[in-house]
Formats: C-alpha cells, structure tokens, sequence
C-alpha cells in the first residue's frame, strides 16, 4: 500500500509509464471482437438466427465478463508501475502527419469498466431474455445490445482520443437504435406508457441530435490537441519515443488557456453523452426504449462515459483549473436540477431517469474536483452501475406485472405481491439514499466530504457552496427515491381495474437478486469509510490510472458533522416521503392534482423542452427556413438562371443547325476567314 | 537528289498499321470467295485476331520504346553511306505518342466490331443488307426478307483503323494527308449503312462527305501553302525552317491555319462542327461509336503532332488560333447540348464539347515549350473520352422502341422513350450512368481523370482562361448529362420531356412525331454486352485506381 501512495504522491505530474501487455491483457482485443461479432452474426443472419440469436447474445458478453475477470485478475497480481498496459493492435490511420495506430489502454481505469460493462450487461442480457420474450425481433435487440457493449468496450478501451470517439459514436448509435427499438406499428408487443411508434422514433431522433451537439465539442477538442501537440493518443507506445497527449501535457506542452479550451470542449461531449446540464433534456425522452435498455444504457453505462472521458483526460484537467471548475458547476447544477425533476415524476422510468441524471451530476462534481475527485467519482460510478440497474431491472419487472403501466399513481402496494421485486428494489432505495452500510453510503458520502474539502477549489468559499449542494442534493435524493419507492409498493393499491400483478419469472429476477447483492455489499468492500483515512480498495486499485486522492482530501468542515448531518436530512425527507406517500393513511390521487408553481415546474422537466425550443429550435427553424428560402430563391435560382440561360442561347445555336449542306459549308468558309483575321490581327496587335 | 538509296524498312515498328490494313485487305478477299452464310463469321474472325494481333506488336514496340531515353523511332530511315548515320525519310515514326493512340485507336476498333457484330434474335444487326438500294423500294425488300448480310463493313472499319493508326503516326505532312482520306473514306461510306432511316442515313454520308471533302481540300491547300514557304514537308525540317525568317511567314501563317481547319474539321471544333450531330444521328449507331471515338483519337494526336513537332515555334503567333477554337468549341458543345430531345444528338454535342476541353490542353503547351504535359493530358482526356464513348453508343444501339405486337424495332433514340429506363433495365442504365458521370466528370469515374489531366496542364502553362472557361462549360454541359441520369431513375419527377423532334431532312424540317412512349433494350447474342461491360469497368477503374495508367502514358512519353 505504502508503494502505491508513493507512487500516487503528486498525481499528474509525472507522465504514466504504459507498458506492453504481456498475459491475458494481450487479448483485451477479444473483449470487443466477441460482442462485435456476435453482432455482426445475427444482423447478418436475420431472421435465420432467430430461435438461437438470444443465446448467442447473452454468451457474447459473458464471454468477454470471463476474459475481463481474468485481466483484472492479472493486472492485481503484477507491480503498480506494471498496470498500465498498452496492447498495440495495427496501424490505423496513416495520412501525412496524423498517424496513429489502433491501440488498447489496458490499466486499472478501463479494466473496472470493462467490469462493470460486461458483468452488469450480462445481467441484463440475461434478463432480457425473459422481458423480451414476446417480441418477434428478439434476435434484432440482442444484436444491437451486443453492438452497444462492443462499442462500450471500445470507448473505454482505446488509447486515443479518436479510438474513444469511434466508441463514443457507436454507443451513440447502438442508444438511438435502442430506444427508436419499438418504432414499428407491428413491433407492439410492447408499449412504453402508451407511447406510440412515432413518439418513440421522436425520443431516439431528440437522443441522436442532442449527442450530435456534445460530439461537436469532442471534434473540436480533437482538432486542437491534434494542431497543438501533433496527436490524439493517450499514451506513446510503449517502446518508442513517441510521446502521447498525456505524456506532453505533464510537460506544459500546452498553455493553460488551450488546456481550459480544450477542457471544456471535453465536457461539452460529456454533458451531450452523460445529459449534464444544459443537454440533458434527452435522457427522459430516452426511457422510450426497452426498459433493459434504459437499465444498461442509459443508467449503468453509456450515460457515465462523459464522466469517464473526463476522468480519463485527467492530466489535461490538471492543467486547467478553470475547465475543471466549470465541470463542477455543471455537476452541481445537473445533480439539483434531476433531483428537482425527480421529486415530481409519475413516470417511475423518468423518475429514476431523473435520478440518473442527478448521481451522474454528483460524479461529474466529484471529477471536477480534481486529483481528490477523480477516484471517488468512478468509485462512485460503478457503485451506481449496481443499484440503478438493479433498480431499472425492478421497475422493468413492476411493468411486466402491471400491463406496461408506466405511472406510478396507479401502482401501490405492490410489495406483496412480488416479494423479489420488492426486496431487491428495496436495496437499491437504500443504497442510493446512502442507508448507513450500503453501497450509496460510502460512494456518495465521499463525494460529499471532498466536496467540503478545502484544497480542491483556488476559492475559501467554494466548498461550502459545493458541500451544501451535495447535501441538499442527498436530502432530495433520499425524498424522491422513497417516494418513488412508497407510490410503488407501499401504500393502498391503486391499480387499474383488470391488472393481476404477479412476480416476474425467475431470469428476470436472478439478475436482479446478484445487483441487489451489489448494491448491499459492494460500497463497504470497495468503497471508503467516512470516517477513516483509508481511501478503499476501489481507489487504491485505480491509483496508478488515476492517482491518489488520499493526500488531498482535507474537509472544512469535521467529518462527523457532515456524515451525520448528511443522516438527518436523509432521516427527515424519508419520514417526509413515508407521510405523504408511504403510509396507509398517505392519500396519492391516481390523477396528478393541482400542484405550486415549482411542481407543476418540476413535472415539466423544469421547462428544459420550452427552453430548448426557445432558444435553440424555433431560431434553428426559423434559421433553417431562411436558409430554405435563400437556397431556393438566390442559389437555386442562380442556378436554374443559370441552365435557363445556357438553354436559351442553346436554341439560338441550334438555329444555324439547319440540315443544309451548303449552309454547312458556307459557315466553315466564314469560320476560316474570320480566323484568319483574327491571328492577324493578333500578330499586329 | 543524287540517286534512290534504299530505304531501311523497321518492320517490326510498322507491324501494327501493316498487320490492320493487310487484314483488311484479306476481308476483301473474303467477300469475294467465302460463300456468303460463312462471310460473317470469317471476317469477325479476322477483324478481331488483326485487331489483337495489331495490340500484340503495339506491345512489342512499346517494350522496345521503353528501353530507349526521349527519341523516337522512324519507321523507314535512310541510311547514310558518308557518315553511317542513318537518316529518317520521313513517312512514319513511333514514339510514345503514336503507341499510346494507336493502342487505344485499335481497342476501340475491336470494342466497335464487337459491337457490329451482335445481332438481335432476329438475326439483324445494324447495317442495311443492301446498300445500293434506293430507301423503301422492293429491292431493298426483297433483301430484307432474304435476311443478306453486309458483311462488307469489317473491311472497311479496318481500312479506317489503318488510317486512324497512321494518321496519329505521320512524321510529314503528305503521309498525313493520306492517311486522313484513308481514314475518312470508309467512314463516308459507313455512314450510309444503317438498317432503320434509310434516308437519314444516307443524308448523313452524303453530307460527311461533302464537307469532309470540303475540309481535306483546305487540308491540301495548307499543305501546300506550308511547303511554298519552308520549302518542306516534313515535320521535322518545317520545324527548322521556322525557326529562320525568310519573308514568307504570312504564307506558312496562312497555310499553317487552312491545314489545322482541316484538323479541327476532323476533331468537330466549332465551327466545323455542324456535320457532326447530323452524321453522329444518321450513321448507324456502332459506327458512329466507332468514329466519334476512333476519329477523334488519331485527329487530335495528328493536331499535337502538327503543334508539338512540326511548329514548336510558332505558339507565339497562332496560340491565339487555338485558344479562340477551344473556348467557341466549349461554350457551343455545352451548351448546345442542353436542348438536346435526341440521344445520338446529345452524345454528338457532347464530344463537340469534349473536344473543346482536349484543345484547352493542346493550347495549354505551346509556346512554353512544355513538351510532356499538354500531350500526357491530351491521351489521358482521349482514352477516358474513348472508352464512355463506345460504351454510351453501344448502349444507344441497344436501347430500341417497342412495336405493336411487342416485339422490337428500331433504336429508341427520343431522349422522352428513355424514362423509367433505369426501372426497366437497371444494368443498362446504370452502365449508362457511368458513362454520362464519366462525360460529366465526375470523380471515381475516368472522365474526372481526364478532365483534372488537361486543365492541370492548362493552368500549369499559365492558361488559366482556358480552364475557367472550361471548369464552367463542364458545369453546363453536366446538366445535360444528370437531366438523362435523372429521367432513367425518376421518369415522374423530371419535367415532362416535348415529344420528340426528329430532324428528318434538310430545311430545318422538324417532325414532332408520336412514338410509343417506353423503350426496352433488346434481347442480342451478347457481344455488345462485352463491350459495354469492359468499357465501364475500364471507365471506374481508371476513375478510382488511375495511377498505373497515367504512370505508363507518362513514361513512354518522355
């Protein structure tokens, strides 16, 4: 422990050494390959592959679980200095000055999410299984859950900035395959909350466009590194003298202004990915999808990626405070903002997309917060992979049972009915409104603390801002969720006439049983103690990606004050969800009633659409029609003028094209003379 | 002229135009022994083993070319018995120039035999069974169901190949001319041919003739004109002799510009250019590929030769001559080729407009002196130009307008008959996108190749007009092309074509007749499909992987 304190002693600073794989991380290229073609089989088979294409689909990221297992394994039992493993695959691209070779950055950072892609997505592939039973094009979703973790799998995996990007798009695309997954009228096995083919199709068009505008800042940051240090890659290889965007920075390769620049071009890309504020407003809209879809993609994994990017540009934040700053504002903001909108959704899916949104604000603050953030955020992060898939796993199941009833007015004492759903989404409640044992408890509440801690800011009074936020944020969190929790199985029933509810079959509710183990045990074995100086195995394992943030982290305030004061919020918003919403005497209207400003508000996701439209889609259509118009009247017309006119002087030189032979002759006789005069006249002149 | 000393004779190097022209005569052997069922078959075979045989001693002296460093070699020399240095006697010469043209002159040959050659199942193919016959009468009819063939045509396209091949290879200025009626005269007579409009046909003959006629005259005129100024008529020694004043140069600048009218006549600059959609419209179809590729392959290489070698000098004076011919003869093709209702027609101003753009090129080098650019641009131009050529009006000869009882008649030549055409035969109209995005330019596609060749070589010798001009002539004439590309695939969408207007005689008579609106493309035994599919491979190919070709077209140039 102590070398790897040491070796961690001023992150940043010194440049990481990559090595060359050696072992089972030499064949980290499989984890990708083995979904990739899986994919690849049962798109191409169509509907041949049919009554197999499932179980294909569920051994593919098994498989790579296996292999990722066997990494981690590999990795824990070599030196710190030895974790960061580069495995070089081929030249890629090769034109003029930008050559860059596809690589793999095997080191504790992506291997945790190698982890948590494979073993969660498993999960749900398996649990897919059993949801998607109904629907004819079975094989069609598995193979666009195959094609998200292959390019999941990329995106943490590549040793480059463009590599990451190739990720960044597919994951992008496997989303909006994913949540348009139900756009066809036949394809209503299912129905999402009632939502048609078109509204679907719509959500996953609002997903693609508001990614469109973070992957631009992606771009952008791409450009800059590649015209300022004349490269994209993480790392040089192992080997050679080339040297990586990481390498140079350490060196003050770039100014701090670029280093800001490129910084929040960064997290441009990751609020786009992540739906941090101001573009979050797809993530609701998103839940259109598969609920296990919403489970892997839009809670556990892809929606995290902006947080990985952030944490894995480290040194590049390290070199810009400002940017890094400006990451924690925007977390700050987003995790208020989604915990706002949460408290007033009916829609259990966006209720907990809300929620989403919120936990990652939390990790992008802790990001932000810099070398004591960095490790906490991802500690953070995998923690959540578990309970919030465990807990879209439970509102998939609660669906399952209540006709595909998305509202939770109509839900109510479900918890005796399905004791498995119940219990292991009780889990999930617990661990995320940080119960004193589970896994929320530990990830989040040190956030909170190095969100009090005073040297991560430059400013005296910015971790009692950031502090306070973070607990008001846990205060909200604990309120929502309970109500969330209480509407759906507690209370009276208030379900629709008709509606049996019934437990989910058993592959629905064993994946849920192993997250909800995750959610129970996985902060106190990975996570820190509040109150101890020991940072937890998680952060000492990511230490030599991310470096250490034990030196760091020196809070404002005492720890007890803001683990217990952080208790009795959660204490007091518990109690108050349970009165409104939790007890038999609770009165929950099936219809929502007539609520303050700030409800009615926070039931309109704050208004984020009508800002949206104002500020961005009426001038954007508004835009687009004058362009419309320019084009057709100025450009077309110049155009169509233009051809207009040549056809017009066209008729006229038809006309000496009379079919006379004579006239024929007589033109080339003219054409003569008056050539001759011309080179005459060229020869005086 | 002391005595005849014998002319050393490098057979090896004149291999290709004997081999051609000997076949030929061999056809005309045939046509007068073989029994006329296996006429056909026999002159195919000869036609086609000529051809590639001729390729194979193209080869040959390519090889030999290649291992030698910036001379060409004469054909025919005298040896000298003082000195031992042997001297050219003029006639013929082979240099990387002559090899290139020559080769692409006989693959468009065996390409347009080919074609000729395919019948429909009816065993018809495009040539009228008897010539002599006046249009219509029941002479004519009496042959027609008899099913005779006229097999005289293999014989004849190979005299004109002969001609191609040694006009683009003539070191003096008599030489040229012989071959320029050894090529022309069978062309006359082809053009007459057709099966279907008879009298169409005939016009078109007759008046390529006339003005053919009218041009070789100012061609001799020229010549002779040149000789009384320098003295000469070779190449090499008017070059010399330009080169020192002896106050005749109005002369020779008189005589110079009669001689490239009679070129540019050959070429179908405007404005000589006004037999060209007439004669394009009434030759059958496989000949009319046959010469607008052919001719203007052999004339072009003849009219760098006449610039490049015989008055590398006199840029100065009649760059001017050129430069006026190349931007009339491109802002007319392109635009006259927009109101275009006729297939035949459109691809006639087509290559007006194309060979606008290869003078740009042929303008863009002398005077500076550049001897390699202009003339690398000027075959690469004419080898993409050649190949959607042939391929465009074999598909021509193909496409044909559907008769009562659904059988198939004559060629659908109404741009209207063409819509839809992509629904109902998609091979056929996509292989005829190709060849309308390669006329257009298009990049991947070998026409984009030619079209970046000659205005590289334009704007690197300075004459940037030229390439603007043509850049936006280009431009124009692409309309026309995306307008057919645009009725094939979306026959609804585009504005409604006027029925067709077929100019049928002289006196600006236009007939507006009624057609059966939809054409279909005609069942044959195949050999047209071969041409049509080598022909857009070779024009993609070279449009995506060009780097061979034009590397090769470069090194036996220098």
């Amino acid at each position: 422990m102590t070398t790897l304190t040491l070796f961690a002693a001023v992150p940043g600073a010194e440049a990481a050494e990559t090595v060359k794989a050696t072992g089972p991380a030499s064949a980290a290229l499989w984890l990708i390959l083995l979904p990739a073609l899986s994919a690849a089989l049962l798109l191409l088979l169509g509907r041949r592959a049919d009554r197999w294409g499932h179980l294909l689909g569920v051994v593919a990221p098994v498989a790579s679980c296996v292999l990722g297992f066997v990494i981690a394994i590999q990795l824990l039992g070599l030196d710190s200095s030895e974790r960061l493993q580069h495995v070089d695959v081929g030249s890629w691209i090769d034109a003029g000055a930008l050559n860059l070779r596809f690589g793999l950055l095997v080191d504790p950072l992506s291997v945790t999410f190698v982890m948590l892609i494979t073993f969660v997505g498993s999960l749900i592939h398996i649990y897919s299984v059993a949801y998607m039973e109904h629907d004819i094009n079975r094989r069609r979703f598995f193979a666009y859950l195959n094609l998200f973790v292959a390019a999941m799998l990329t995106l943490v995996l590549a040793d480059s900035f463009l590599l990451l990007f190739f990720g960044w798009e597919g994951v992008g695309l496997a989303s909006y395959l994913l949540i348009g997954f139900w756009n066809h009228e036949v394809d209503h096995g299912h129905k999402v909350g009632g939502a048609t083919a078109m509204e679907n199709s719509v959500a996953s068009k609002k997903a693609f466009v508001a990614n469109r505008v973070g992957d631009l800042g992606m771009i952008v940051a791409m450009g800059l590194l590649f015209a300022q240090l004349g490269t994209v890659a993480f790392h040089g290889r192992p080997g050679t003298h080339e040297a990586g965007v990481f390498d140079l920075v350490g060196h003050g390769d770039l100014s701090t202004a670029m280093a800001t620049g490129i910084g929040l071009m960064l997290l441009l890309a990751a609020c786009g990915k992540s739906a941090q504020f101001p573009l979050q407003s797809w993530l609701g809209d998103a839940m259109a999808g598969p609920t296990p879809v919403s489970a892997l993609i839009h809670a556990a994994t892809m929606v995290t990626a902006g947080v990985y990017l952030v944490v894995r540009s480290q040194p590049l934040f390290d070199q810009a405070p400002n940017a890094r700053l400006v990451v924690a504002i925007v977390g700050a903001v987003t995790l208020l903002y989604g915990a706002i909108v949460g408290c007033a959704k009916d829609d259990i899916k966006k209720a907990l997309a809300a929620s989403t949104m919120s936990q990652i604000g939390y990790m992008m603050l802790a990001a932000g917060l810099g070398p004591v953030g960095y490790a906490i955020a991802i500690v953070h992060l995998v923690g959540h992979g578990f309970f919030k898939a465990g807990m879209f796993l439970g509102a998939g199941s609660v669906m399952h049972a209540m006709d595909d009833e998305v509202n939770m007015r109509k839900f109510g004492n479900l918890g005796r009915r399905m004791m498995f759903t119940y219990v292991t989404f009780g889990m999930g409640w617990l661990a995320i409104i940080g119960f004193p044992g589970l896994t929320g408890f530990f990830t989040k509440d040190s956030i909170i603390e190095a969100a009090f801690s005073s040297n991560a800011y430059e400013q005296s009074w910015q971790p009692y801002v950031f502090g306070t936020v973070t607990m008001v944020g846990a205060a909200l969190t604990a309120f929502y969720m309970s109500r969330l929790f209480f509407m759906t199985f507690e209370g009276r029933a208030r379900w629709e006439p008709g509606t049996h509810p019934h437990e989910s079959p058993r592959l629905m509710t064993w994946p849920m049983v192993v997250l909800a183990v995750g959610s129970l045990g996985f902060g106190a074995f990975f996570g820190k103690m509040p109150w101890s100086h020991w940072n937890g195995r998680l952060s000492d394992w990511l230490a030599p990606s991310v470096g250490h943030p034990h030196e760091h982290a020196t809070p404002v305030v005492a720890w007890p004050i803001i683990t217990f004061g952080t208790m009795i919020l959660v204490g007091l918003a518990l109690w108050l969800a349970w009165t409104r919403f939790g007890s038999r005497a609770a009165q929950v209207p099936r219809e929502a009633p007539p609520a303050s400003p700030l409800v009615v508000a926070a039931r309109k996701d704050l208004y984020q659409d009508e800002v949206n439209n104002g500020l961005l889609v009426i001038p954007g259509t508004y835009a687009t029609r004058a362009l419309v118009f320019t084009d057709g009247v100025v450009v077309d017309g110049a155009v169509r003028g233009v051809a207009r006119g040549a056809v017009a002087v066209g008729d006229q030189a038809r006309r000496p094209q009379t079919g006379f032979v004579r006239q024929y002759a007589a033109t080339m006789a003219i054409g003569v003379v008056v050539l001759i005069i011309i080179v005459l006249a060229a020869q005086i002149i | 002229m002391t005595g005849f000393d014998t002319p050393q004779v490098d057979w090896a190097l004149v291999a290709p135009v004997l081999i051609v022209l000997g076949a030929a005569v061999v056809g005309v052997l045939l046509e007068a022994f073989v029994p006329a069922a296996a006429r056909r078959v026999a002159q195919l075979g000869v036609s086609v083993t000529a051809s590639v045989a001729a390729l194979g001693a193209i080869g040959w002296s390519w090889h030999r070319l290649n291992g030698i460093d910036g001379t060409a070699l004469y054909a025919m020399v005298t040896p000298d018995s003082l000195t031992g240095f042997a001297a050219p006697l003029g006639a013929l010469v082979v240099d990387g120039m002559t090899l290139v043209s020559q080769a692409i002159v006989v693959v468009v040959a065996l390409l347009s035999v080919l074609v000729m050659a395919d019948r429909t199942a009816s065993r018809e193919d495009a040539f009228t069974p008897m010539v002599s016959a006046v249009p219509g009468s029941q002479y004519e009819q009496l042959a027609t169901s008899r099913r005779m063939q006229q097999t005289e045509v293999y014989p004849l396209v190979l005299f004109a190949t002969g001609g191609m091949m040694v006009f683009s290879a003539t070191a003096d200025l008599l030489t040229m001319f012989v071959a320029l009626e050894v090529l022309s005269l069978p062309l006359y007579l082809l053009s007459g041919m057709a099966r279907r409009r008879r009298l169409q046909s005939q016009e078109a003959s007759l008046k390529y003739f006339l003005l053919g006629s009218f041009a070789s005259a100012l061609f001799i005129f020229g010549a002779a004109l040149i000789y009384g100024s320098t003295g000469s008529l070779s190449f090499t020694e008017i070059a010399a002799a330009t080169v020192s004043p002896n106050g005749l140069e109005k002369l020779l600048l008189v005589g110079v510009l009669l001689l490239m009218v009679g070129l540019f006549f050959k070429v179908g600059a405007v404005p000589f250019h006004l037999w060209t959609p007439d004669v394009y419209q009434g030759a059958p179809t496989p000949i009319t590929g046959f010469m607008a590729a052919g001719t203007k392959v052999a004339a072009f290489v003849a009219l760098v030769r006449v610039v490049y070698v015989m008055l590398p000098g006199m840029g100065w004076d009649l760059a001017v001559l050129v430069w006026t011919v190349a931007i009339a003869t491109m802002v007319v093709g392109s635009v006259a080729v927009l109101v275009q209702n006729d297939i035949k027609r459109l691809l006639a101003y087509s290559s007006v407009a194309h060979a606008g753009f290869v003078l740009t090129a042929v303008a863009a080098g002398w005077g500076t002196g550049d001897k390699t650019d202009g003339p690398w641009a000027v075959l690469v131009y004419l080898l993409a130009y050649a190949l959607a050529t042939v391929g465009a009006f074999t598909i021509v000869a193909l496409v044909r307008e559907r008769s009562a009882d659904g059988g198939t008649t004559g060629e659908a030549t109404a741009l209207s008959q063409w819509a839809g055409l992509g629904r109902t035969n998609p091979v056929i109209a996509g292989c005829f996108t190709v060849f309308l995005l390669s006329f257009a330019g298009i990049p991947l596609t070998a026409g984009f190749v030619g079209k970046f060749a000659v205005f590289a070589a334009a704007v690197q010798a300075g004459a940037w007009p030229l390439a603007l001009v043509g850049v936006l002539a280009s431009a124009v004439a692409a309309f026309a092309y995306f307008k057919v590309i645009v009725l094939m695939y979306f026959p609804g969408r585009d504005a409604k074509v006027e029925d067709a207007e077929i100019n049928t005689g002289a006196g600006g008579a236009t007939v507006t007749m009624a057609r059966p609106k939809a054409a279909t493309v005609v069942a044959t035994q195949g050999w047209a499909a071969v041409t049509i599919g080598v022909c857009a491979l070779l024009s993609v190919l070279l449009g995506i992987l060009p780097g061979g070709v034009l590397t090769a077209i470069n090194n036996i140039l220098l």
